[in-house]
């Protein structure tokens, strides 16, 4: 049964199902675990980051495409969303719209894309789904009568989901049973099941087309399968599911601007959360974004006392201030990232994997 | 018995026939714009602002795609390098406030070429490090080097804010720089007269080296076929460093100039440049200077153009063009053999 459900597709390494089940009970029951609006957030954010990043792990991972503009499509949902319950006001019809619409959007722009650049060589598609999303990204501030420009969208969101809202009058085991709480479920039960999904993709004969392809692309395409083809389902089905992390995103934040759904640094978050879980297992997705989104909220602050602990130092300190600053995390990011693609090609969850392959006479 | 067929002597190569068609799209793009901008004088003013532009592209967009021609490494982190220049040009011309302020044509360009010999000997000097650190140990695994360049990128654009903060620096023209000259009734910006030259200079240049030095035959020949000229006893491999060396500090060469152009520099000015340069190899086709250059002049001037026409366009512009270029040869202007 939990095989079926998990496509046959096992952790294969105890330490690793241990920290999946560690990770699986500690989402599930993050509102009573860890009590408190920051915590709840930060696990909220873990949620979509799974998805989003499990979709790119589709393109990256198993088909070995390198895209820079799937913040692109997770924008879209986002601000499909937004959109849409700005103008029409809180009500599920306006949110199924938002969805809708920013879906179709997605598929025909990825579609597009991928038709284009996909055709001639992979590297093509680097570069254009780069130049692409920057100018979506300039458009959507430029358009500021729809997108509300760099400010962005705040909204309402449909009354079961609001914190005023209530289910009971008392609290359960300590928690009060507000809209906060069923938003956080309905994000739990949506990206599990858009991970399941996209897991039983990557497990079917057409994930195995794609594993293919990107492990030796001539060969597939001596074999008889037209690469051309699988490349661009992948790109649509991966922009597909960006677009559905973008609208869960939404609506738990009921805000949406470009820098919290589309600006260039959650596409490097999402690259390293892809390289640290490891490029290629849906499950890198979890752990990465896990552990990543994890260090980004706690972190940060540590860096802040390192970096005001050396400002007080004369000359030299002032340069390693700088260097510690909150400001420059993007700078230790890079380097993790840099650090991580050549020692670390594998992932956390490739390395658990080998390490348990070996053990096994 | 007839004596054994003498082998006819051998033919002169045929000659390669110059496909001139994408080099005509320059003039073309031009008068096709002259109409729909009405005012002859503003056509002017436009069409040079233009080649200016394409110009500046071009001396970046040379090294990248030689790079990534002769050993089929596309460096994503190239803006590094643009920013790097525009960043040491207002250190170097800010200590060289006494040249820049005199009316002085001499002294002034004295200082832009002081601030530019810095930037093409510091970017040079980067780029043959990030060449060792960087580009070396993925050589051949395409993946590896989009994401690891990337990171690259990201890392320099954050040393450059750690250096010169993350702020904008004013990167005004020198005195006897500013302002526009009139010819007919078409003002012109001297500067940009100043960026043709030098765009033109440098282009004069880098055919020459590639067309009539050895250096130039093999780095043609390596663009064609490496193995090739590996297996004639030449190593590639020094002089791929070599181009990414001189590429690196044409890019600084271009971030002078595109600072000067903008007459402000952000950090970010590498990562917004590189999108350029990237539409441009692709049109040019990847690895030939040739198209780049025809890329970089088509899109300078479409920019200009549109911008001019139809300013919420002028964002879309160059990707429209990139999509009619593919749609009518899929490979860009000049596709390089075996590519």
């Amino acid at each position: 049964m939990l095989s079926a459900l998990l496509s046959h597709d096992r952790p294969a390494s105890r330490l690793l199902a241990a920290l999946l089940v560690a990770i699986v009970v500690g989402l599930a029951f993050a509102p009573f675990l860890f009590p408190g609006a920051k915590s709840l957030s930060v696990a909220a954010k873990i949620l979509v980051f799974i998805v989003l990043v499990a979709s790119y792990d589709l393109l990256l991972g198993y088909t070995g495409i390198v895209s820079f503009a799937h913040t692109m499509f997770f924008g879209i949902g986002a601000y499909g969303v937004a959109i849409a319950l700005a103008r029409l006001g809180p009500g599920w019809g306006a949110v199924a719209l938002g969805v809708a619409l920013a879906l179709a959007l997605s598929l025909v722009l990825s579609f597009v894309i991928g038709l284009f650049s996909l055709r001639v060589r992979a590297i093509f598609y680097a570069m254009i789904t780069l130049a692409v999303a920057a100018a979506f990204q300039t458009l959507a501030s430029q358009l500021s009568d729809l997108t509300g420009g760099e400010d962005g969208l705040s909204f309402k969101v449909p009354e079961a989901l609001t914190p005023g809202f209530s289910l009971a009058d008392a609290p359960f085991l300590g928690v009060s049973l507000d809209g906060r709480l069923l938003s956080y479920y309905l994000l739990f039960f949506a990206a599990a099941a858009l991970f399941l999904v996209m897991l039983r993709i990557v497990n079917s004969p057409f994930g195995r087309v794609l594993q293919a392809i990107r492990e030796n692309d001539f060969r597939a395409e001596a074999l008889g399968y037209r690469t051309v083809v699988y490349r661009t389902l992948s790109n649509v089905l991966g922009a597909g599911f960006a677009t559905l992390a973008g609208a869960l995103l939404a609506l738990w934040l009921r805000y949406n601007g470009p820098d919290t759904s589309l600006s260039f640094e959650i596409m490097l978050d999402i690259l390293l959360m892809v390289v640290i879980g490891g490029m290629g297992t849906m499950y890198g997705a979890v752990v990465g974004a896990t552990l990543f989104i994890l260090a980004q909220s706690y972190l940060q602050d540590l860096m802040r006392i390192a970096g005001a602990a050396l400002g007080d130092l004369p000359a030299a300190g002032g340069f390693l201030a700088a260097l510690l600053s909150p400001d420059r995390w993007l700078l230790w990011l890079g380097v993790l990232f840099v650090l991580s693609v050549y020692y670390f090609p594998a992932g956390i969850v490739g390395r658990l994997r080998a390490r348990a392959a070996a053990a096994k006479p | 018995m007839e004596a054994p067929a003498v082998a006819p002597a051998p033919e002169a190569l045929p000659k390669v026939r110059t496909d001139l068609l994408p080099l005509l799209l320059v003039p073309l793009l031009a008068l096709a714009a002259a109409p729909l901008v009405g005012s002859f004088p503003t056509w002017v003013t436009l069409t040079v602002a233009g080649i200016a532009m394409g110009l500046i592209i071009f001396i970046i967009a040379s090294g990248l795609t030689l790079v990534f021609g002769l050993m089929d490494v596309l460096n994503f982190g190239h803006g590094v390098f643009i920013a790097l220049g525009a960043f040491l040009a207002t250190t170097v011309l800010g200590g060289m406030a006494d040249w820049t302020a005199s009316q002085s044509l001499a002294a002034n360009l004295a200082a832009i070429f002081a601030a530019m010999a810095v930037a093409m000997a510091v970017a040079g000097a980067v780029g043959m490090a990030f060449e060792r650190v960087i580009i070396r140990p993925v050589y051949g695994q395409h993946l590896k080097q989009i994401l690891i360049t990337m990171g690259g990128m990201i890392v320099g654009e954050e040393l450059i804010k750690v250096i010169w903060g993350p702020q904008a620096i004013p990167l005004p023209l020198p005195a006897a720089l500013r302002g526009a000259i009139l010819i007919g009734d078409a003002a012109v910006e001297k500067y940009r007269i100043v960026a043709v030259v030098i765009g033109l200079a440098v282009f004069a240049a880098i055919f020459w080296v590639l067309s009539r030095t050895k250096a130039g035959l093999l780095i043609r020949a390596g663009v064609q076929d490496r193995e090739m000229v590996e297996a004639l006893g030449y190593r590639i491999r020094r002089l791929f460093v070599g181009v990414f060396v001189a590429g690196s500090a044409l890019a600084g060469l271009g971030g002078v100039m595109w600072g000067l152009y903008q007459q402000s520099v952000i950090p970010q000015i590498g990562a917004q440049v590189n999108i350029l340069i990237f539409i441009v190899i692709i049109i040019g086709g990847l690895g030939s200077a040739g198209g780049s250059f025809v890329g970089a002049l088509l899109v300078g001037l479409l920019a200009n153009y549109a911008g001019f026409l139809a300013p919420k366009v002028a964002l879309f512009s160059n990707i429209l063009l990139m999509v009619l270029v593919l749609l009518w040869r899929p490979q860009g202007l000049y596709p390089v053999a075996k590519r």
